[in-house]
């Protein structure tokens, strides 16, 4: 996997364009089929030395972030339960933990794991995503994601989702739907605050008077809601960026909102120049309604098969489909095209007020490689790309505050 | 020095320096107890020095003293798995032990934890497996306080039970990946698993694949009867206590001689207490500073506080160079919070270690060094070396979890001149082996499931 040397070691031009290019890694990549394309590395996919690569490929194209997707459950090609297809990838390792393993091994991109706020404990997962901040010296973020599946709901055994329906979507899901969400505010608002439970300056180590820290710069959080208690104060001291990032995908107002609560990017998924635009309104005004410190940042998520030439990439996404059997369906829109009709939808699109764009790739590493190779240096010859790392920090390099406490005084 | 093939060989640790005041922070060469610089400093040192294992420990609430956050010590670490996973890219065969606490966790979210450490690491992960329960912890979860006391180990062994039926879920080739036939598993039901006990009762499919060790090593470290009863069923390794040659002997005796209803034999379980250690270029100069280091680990104001947790009470306005409070303690409990090694009797420790400050002339002070603060082994070199060896060849210990007082630097000096003797003694080896931690400690393959477990017994 090579890339252009147009995009590395290049000065990072202050005031350059603001346009920011995450991707999503998840297991061979997006497509169900892509385990058996020809560049796979399929029997690799748990192992060390795979997502090293990937993300060493991805710092290669001067990339934000990656994100890395998790579940609590098996893949399945069912919304609503499992599967016992043989013939996909099925398996995952602990995305937390696969973003703390290949942290030491890059310098500059954001690692942004997925950790669900169904099951988990708010006080782990917070301080696990501090200590990624700091094995990876301010890159961290997390992706929080709400779980409805009643397969992972078997696997804690610890609560039923009482009005669990049987059936897929329709509105009948919308009550436990609501639930999960408030929960979920709940989750984010507890990470935040035991983030924030100790000052900057806390740790004092005064030899003088024999104190470690200034205990009145610590704080406990006590937060109390419906689904749980929260003591604090954290077991981590504040992490380099103070608040990691914190993204979420939304599909809907309701997750706007959220969002527009306790996330600092939110990705999207518009089909068209239109909707995107749309899209975006309706986030600012899920926002309007909060009044928060910083604007939200919106990115459009789109999948992508994308090669130089079009006629390729469409050969590609027609061979994967047919080894998996179906035609592929996403959330997202599918991207099927050249590197130059990807860079032309990029620079459409961004115009609506996209902060920028997360792409999944189809195939991992092919897709991935055509990103940092082909269209990294194509958006650079326009000018609306980075030609090199600036801020380090994840924060920073998405304009972001780094936030005081706020139980500073 | 004969090369001694007969000989029993050593297995060292190293413990990162933790949140008691074993820590010495006041030094000017002490570092960060959090920038990952530090924990890779120690783990390098350590794989360097071809060590087993670097050992992370864990407490889930800051603790407290008197009602306030206790700011004497240490505070504040990192989440246990993301360090471990961080220093798998940084080393190649140093085995990662992580303590996780089998109460305010869940066995479907552990087991893939650890499963992916292994996969990540190549095999080298290991559990610690603690069971504190404790009401103060238990205010940062969402069960909140939930669990008593006598059902902690309850709770821990079906927790293992469980977590060992995940990682058996899936057998070595289930993952074929053949992009030719389209078979990615080997059948439709691998990870396929269903408990149902008194603490879960849980069922579906596990979707971390079999990691390279299959199990990861266990470790165990209560050391009540039961925790030494569960150790027996279930661990490959204890983290113990007892780091004297006399108590070291009592204590792996007795849990060896557990070993035997399990069907299992003494070189299954190795037994690895905390060692701390002074050195110096010579023996004397070595105690010399062993007493300056215990004068840093034990300030005025700690040894008041280490009475306070004794005698539940604030005895802020007692002199340290004079005597102790000729009192009992009351008998409360509380006072100190978040500590896995409070007193269970604290009456009668206050009466014993009056008794041996009057039988011996000692303040406060010089009474708290004596009773906490001696170092396990002090001596030139070549006399640690000498009495490593001898606890290892005398059944006193398997080898040792080294302690070091100093982050990050607490270990070099051991590294360079502790272990080049042991290896020239042929009881510690000069290169790795093999490559997982099982591998270094010479344990067998994992075991499969419907091996003894504590379930089916006593
Ligand atoms: C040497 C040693 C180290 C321990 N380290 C920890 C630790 O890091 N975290 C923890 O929660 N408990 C720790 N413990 C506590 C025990 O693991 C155990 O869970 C607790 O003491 C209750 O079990 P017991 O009654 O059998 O001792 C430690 C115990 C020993 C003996």
């Amino acid at each position: 996997m090579s890339s252009g040397p147009s995009a590395r070691d290049e000065l990072h031009v202050p005031g350059s364009s603001e346009l920011h290019l995450a991707v999503a890694l998840d297991g061979a990549g997006w497509h169900p089929g892509a385990w058996r394309a020809p560049d796979a590395r399929a029997a690799e996919l748990f192992t060390a030395r795979y997502w090293t690569d990937l993300v060493q490929e991805a710092e290669a194209g001067l990339l934000d972030f990656v994100t890395i997707e998790d579940a609590l459950g098996m893949q399945s090609s069912k919304r609503d339960g499992g599967d016992d297809r043989t013939d996909q990838v099925r398996g995952r390792l602990d995305a937390v933990l696969v973003a703390s393993r290949v942290a030491p091994t890059t310098r500059a991109l954001g690692l942004v794991p997925t950790a669900t706020t169904t099951h988990t404990e708010p006080f782990h997962v917070s301080k696990a995503i501090a200590t990624l901040d700091f094995v990876s010296h301010g890159r961290a973020g997390w992706r929080a994601q709400i779980s409805s599946r009643p397969d992972e709901v078997g696997h804690f055994g610890r609560r039923s989702l009482a009005s669990q329906p049987s059936g897929t979507g329709g509105a009948t899901t919308q009550p436990v739907a609501w639930e999960l969400l408030e929960e979920a505010a709940d989750f984010v608002e507890v990470v935040r605050r035991l983030w924030d439970s100790w000052e900057d300056g806390a740790e004092i180590r005064d030899v003088e008077t024999g104190r470690f820290v200034d205990v009145e710069k610590l704080h406990a959080v006590d937060f109390e809601g419906r689904w749980f208690r929260v003591r604090g104060p954290s077991i981590t001291p504040r992490s380099p960026q103070g608040q990691p990032l914190v993204v979420m995908l939304a599909h809907g107002s309701e997750v706007y909102r959220l969002a527009a609560l306790g996330a600092d990017v939110v990705f999207v998924t518009p089909h068209e120049h239109a909707e995107a635009r749309s899209l975006v309104e309706a986030v600012r005004e899920q926002e309007a309604t909060i009044g928060r410190p910083e604007r939200l940042r919106i990115f459009g998520d789109l999948a992508v098969v994308v090669d130089a030439s079009p006629s390729v990439a469409v050969g590609r996404r027609d061979r994967m489909d047919e080894l998996d059997g179906e035609p592929w369906r996403s959330d997202a829109e599918i991207f099927t095209g050249s590197v130059t009709a990807l860079a032309d939808l990029i620079e459409h699109w961004v115009g609506v007020g996209l902060d920028g764009f997360r792409l999944r790739p189809a195939t991992l590493p092919h897709d991935l490689s055509v990103i940092t190779a082909g269209l990294v240096p194509e958006l650079q010859r326009r000018g609306l790309f980075r030609r090199g790392y600036g801020e380090r920090e994840l924060r920073a390099r998405l304009g972001l505050i780094r936030p005081k406490s706020r139980y500073a005084a | 020095m004969s090369a001694g093939s007969s000989r029993r060989q050593v297995h060292l640790g190293v413990h990162f320096p933790g949140v008691n005041n074993t820590t010495v922070w006041s030094d000017p060469e002490a570092g960060s107890q959090i920038d990952f610089s530090s924990f890779e400093h120690m783990a390098r040192t350590a794989e360097a020095a071809k060590f087993d294992f670097f050992f992370l420990a864990e407490g889930l609430r800051l603790r407290e003293q008197g009602g306030r956050i206790y700011d004497l010590d240490v505070v504040g670490r990192p989440d246990t798995l993301t360090v471990l996973d961080a220093l798998a890219a940084r080393t190649d065969r140093l085995g990662l032990v992580g303590t996780i606490n089998s109460t305010f966790n869940e066995p479907y979210e552990v087991a893939r934890q650890f499963a992916s450490l292994d996969h990540l690491s190549g095999g080298r992960a290991a559990w610690n497996v603690v069971t504190s329960w404790d009401a103060f912890t238990g205010e940062n979860f969402r069960r909140g306080p939930f669990l008593p006391r006598e059902l902690r180990y309850a709770r821990a062994r079906e927790f293992l039970q469980t977590a060992r039926e995940l990682w058996d879920a899936w057998q070595d080739d289930d993952v074929v990946a053949d992009a030719a036939t389209g078979r990615f598993l080997a059948r439709a039901d691998a990870g396929w698993f269903e408990h149902l006990g008194a603490q879960f009762g849980i069922s579906g499919r596990f979707n971390v694949p079999r990691s390279p060790q299959g199990h990861p090593v266990i470790f165990q470290a209560g050391d009540s009867d039961e925790g030494r009863e569960f150790a027996a069923a279930e661990a490959d390794a204890i983290f113990s206590r007892h780091g004297s040659l006399s108590a070291g002997k009592l204590f792996w005796a007795d849990v060896k001689r557990r070993l035997a209803r399990y069907g299992r034999v003494p070189d299954d379980l190795k037994i690895l207490p905390a060692a701390t250690f002074v050195l110096g270029d010579t023996d004397v100069e070595a105690e010399e500073r062993a007493a300056a280091v215990r004068l840093q680990q034990v300030s005025p104001r700690t040894a008041i506080a280490f009475l306070e947790r004794v005698w539940n009470c604030d005895l802020s306005s007692y002199d340290v160079d004079g005597p102790l409070p000729a009192f009992d303690p009351a008998p409360i409990a509380g006072y100190a919070q978040g500590r896995a090694n409070a007193p269970e009797n604290p009456l009668a420790t206050a009466r014993e270690w009056r008794q041996l400050a009057e039988a011996e002339g000692l303040s406060i002070r010089e009474l708290v060094i004596r009773v906490t603060a001696r170092q396990s082994f002090v001596g030139a070199p070549r006399t640690v070396a000498e009495l490593i060896d001898r606890f290892v060849q005398e059944d006193a210990a398997d080898g040792f979890v080294l302690v070091p007082h100093l982050t990050p630097g607490g270990l070099d000096e051991f590294a360079k001149t502790v272990v080049p003797i042991l290896q020239e003694r042929g009881v510690f080896r000069a290169e790795y082996e093999g490559t997982t931690l099982r591998d270094h400690l010479g344990l067998q393959p994992a075991r499969a499931l419907g091996s003894p477990t504590l379930l089916s017994a006593p």
